[in-house]
């Protein structure tokens, strides 16, 4: 194993002890459920941070893929009693032949096309959201759904929710390793370094980047579905272009391309709205400024700012 | 909207004497007014894609604001209407300078994805602004002169569509005596053909991209003066109107400025003839489904600018 193997593993590894002490520290189910959702976004960052860290894409349709895992699940288990786990494999399989839909025509493209048509596809799916109400309960939303469960114990706690989710979030994150340090994740390295060698190297570049599309929109649709299982109620304002913005704002502000980038960002992003709720009056103003504050200072993320060097979009931080 | 209040062609209109031609006359003028406003709206994304290759994201709140800021000029400040419009104008071009000074210039990262977002930081903090100085309720903006409903061809025509079709021509017409005849205007097209080569000439490409982005504001302002008064003014109504004329954009041809205004035309009749024949309740999904047509079978759009390059 390389040494930014080692690394990454002891870093795996010191993130599940910190986890699995935190409850004791924390008991109060609040703090539990803010923690539970930035396990669920952190889990739709990294395959983000997949897609504009290694093929040099930005979508601003995460948070339709997140909401199609979170209706499918939501409506094929509380209206026509199909068993949770298969809904969400199901869920994660339609998202994926959508996004392969989106993405083939749009990623053979130089450009980013593929900006322009998740946002287009993000707005479409929040109007069939709200327009459909005979199936998805339209804006009021689509409520009743049932919690997942495991083998036997039902999952319907903030705390065996907490398990559940951190345990995929650490699988999720091994997962997207993986993928960056396989063949796929080795020929996106290249394309960045010279799109030209690369191609000439028999790299299929339009497959790649199609296939890591794919698996970003995959993470956010499984996390879509946990989303929906554990609050049992989903609206469509949750899955706007704005959260699709908030999202690609936690790779940015974490440090893009980097997968421990969007741990922290997600962690720092997700609670921001909840605190700042205490200025109501305020709230978007502070949010923009801090946002813009960062952007413009602090461009290579937080991540990338502590290892005191300028990320690039091929990072190379894991 | 205008096609929204008109609804459905049912069977009693039929009978109360408004002819399927009269119906169709009606939906291609509010679907022009509209697609004038979108071409603005495109207009001002292809400017600054010209200049520095971002989307700027805060297209529709130069909309909002150019809206708002005439309605407190008007009354507020209690401007006659013929000074109102031309200081909202001239003060949108302003925050559009201002954005470019005080946000994209200092960035440290020349990185296309990043500048896009600070867009929209800056679009998120902009409309937070406005809801603070404007609050959330809407807002009455009157129409440029009063309403006199006029007949062409069996379709109702009020002042303001005209207002809005002249104004948009008297806007275009400006841009390309502006482009065609001014040094500055000619310096602005040389620093987005070839940025070294301009620079070379003397030629400040900060000073061009400011212009640019005042320019835009100026353009989305002049849209949202137009358009509020026909649907509504708060602080948020740029929003879907940026989104659409982003959409126009795309359909043109992104970064043509004759595409942009074909683009915006084409998209309002589209969306405008939907709604009347087919169902107004997927009007607002309409342009995207266009945008995603277009970008799966002819991503160089109507206009084919860069025809969309294979890698």
């Amino acid at each position: 194993m390389t040494s930014s193997g080692k690394r990454f593993y002891a870093g795996l590894l010191a993130l599940a002890v910190l986890l699995a002490l935190l409850p004791l520290a924390v008991s109060n189910p609040y703090y539990l459920n803010v923690f539970n959702v930035v396990a669920l976004n952190v889990m739709v960052v990294t395959g983000l941070n997949l897609l504009i860290g290694y093929a040099g894409h930005i979508s601003l349709g995460h948070a339709a893929f997140f909401g199609l895992g979170a209706y499918i699940s939501g409506i094929l288990t509380g209206s026509y009693g199909w068993e949770p786990w298969l809904t969400l494999i199901f869920a994660a399989a339609v998202v994926a032949l959508v996004a392969t839909i989106i993405g083939v025509p749009t990623l053979r493209l130089k450009g980013n096309y593929l900006v322009m048509a998740t946002l287009g596809f993000n707005l479409i799916v929040s109007v069939l959201m709200v327009q459909l109400d005979d199936i998805t309960g339209g804006p009021s939303g689509y409520s009743g759904i049932p919690p997942l469960s495991l083998f036997g114990h039902a999952i319907a706690t903030d705390q065996s929710f907490y398990w559940l989710a951190w345990g995929l979030v650490l699988v999720g994150l091994g997962l997207a390793r993986n993928l960056v340090h396989s063949r796929v994740g080795r020929g996106l390295k290249a394309l960045h370094e010279s799109p030209l060698a690369a191609a000439a190297s028999g790299v299929p570049i339009e497959a790649y980047k199609v296939k890591v599309f794919v698996v970003s929109a995959v993470y956010a649709s499984v996390a879509g579905s946990l989303y929906a299982h554990y609050y049992g109620i989903i609206t469509p304002a949750t899955f706007d272009i704005f959260k699709s913005v908030e999202l690609v704002t936690m790779c940015i502000i974490g440090g893009m391309g980097s997968l421990w980038g969007g741990l922290f960002g997600a962690a720092l992003i997700t609670p921001l709205p909840q605190l700042l709720a205490v200025v109501e009056e305020y709230k978007d103003i502070i949010f923009g400024g801090i946002l813009l504050v960062l952007l413009i200072f602090l461009p290579q993320g937080v991540v990338g700012w502590l290892e005191g060097k300028r990320m690039r979009p091929g990072g190379r931080a894991f | 909207m205008q096609n929204a209040r008109l609804g459905r062609v049912g069977p009693k209109e039929r009978e109360s004497g408004v002819s399927f031609g009269e119906q169709i006359a009606q939906y291609v003028v509010s679907g022009l007014t509209t697609g004038a406003v979108y071409a603005l709206v495109a207009l001002g994304f292809c400017l600054i894609y010209n200049a520095t290759r971002i989307v700027n994201f805060a297209q529709g709140d130069f909309l909002s604001l150019g809206g708002l800021m005439a309605y407190t000029f008007l009354t507020g400040a209690g401007l006659p209407m013929i000074l109102a419009f031309p200081c909202a104008v001239v003060s949108v071009a302003l925050v559009g300078a201002l954005l470019e000074r005080l946000a994209i210039r200092p960035a440290k990262s020349r990185q296309v994805m990043v500048l896009i977002f600070i867009t929209i930081a800056a679009s998120i903090l902009m409309r937070g602004i406005f809801k603070h100085l404007w609050g959330k309720e809407a807002l009455a903006l009157p129409p440029l002169s009063p309403e006199v409903p006029l007949k062409v061809l069996g379709a109702t025509l009020t002042p303001q569509n005209l207002w809005v079709l002249g104004m948009t021509l008297a806007a275009i017409v400006a841009l390309l005596w502006f482009f065609n005849r001014t040094l500055t205007g000619k310096a602005m097209r040389a620093t987005a053909i070839n940025p070294s080569a301009a620079a070379l000439m003397g030629i400040d490409a900060n000073r061009m991209t400011m212009y640019s982005f005042g320019l835009a504001g100026g353009l989305g302002a002049l849209a949202g003066v137009l358009i509020t008064p026909i649907t509504s003014l708060s602080y948020e109504v740029g929003v879907i109107m940026g989104l659409k004329g982003f959409a126009a954009a795309v359909l043109g041809g992104y970064g043509s400025f004759v595409g942009a205004i074909l683009g915006g035309l084409v998209l309002g009749l589209i969306e405008s003839l939907t709604a009347g024949l087919v169902s107004s309740v997927y009007k607002d999904a309409v342009a995207f489904v266009v945008l995603l047509l277009v970008l799966f079978l002819r991503p160089g759009g109507l206009m084919g600018v860069k025809s969309g390059d294979r890698v």
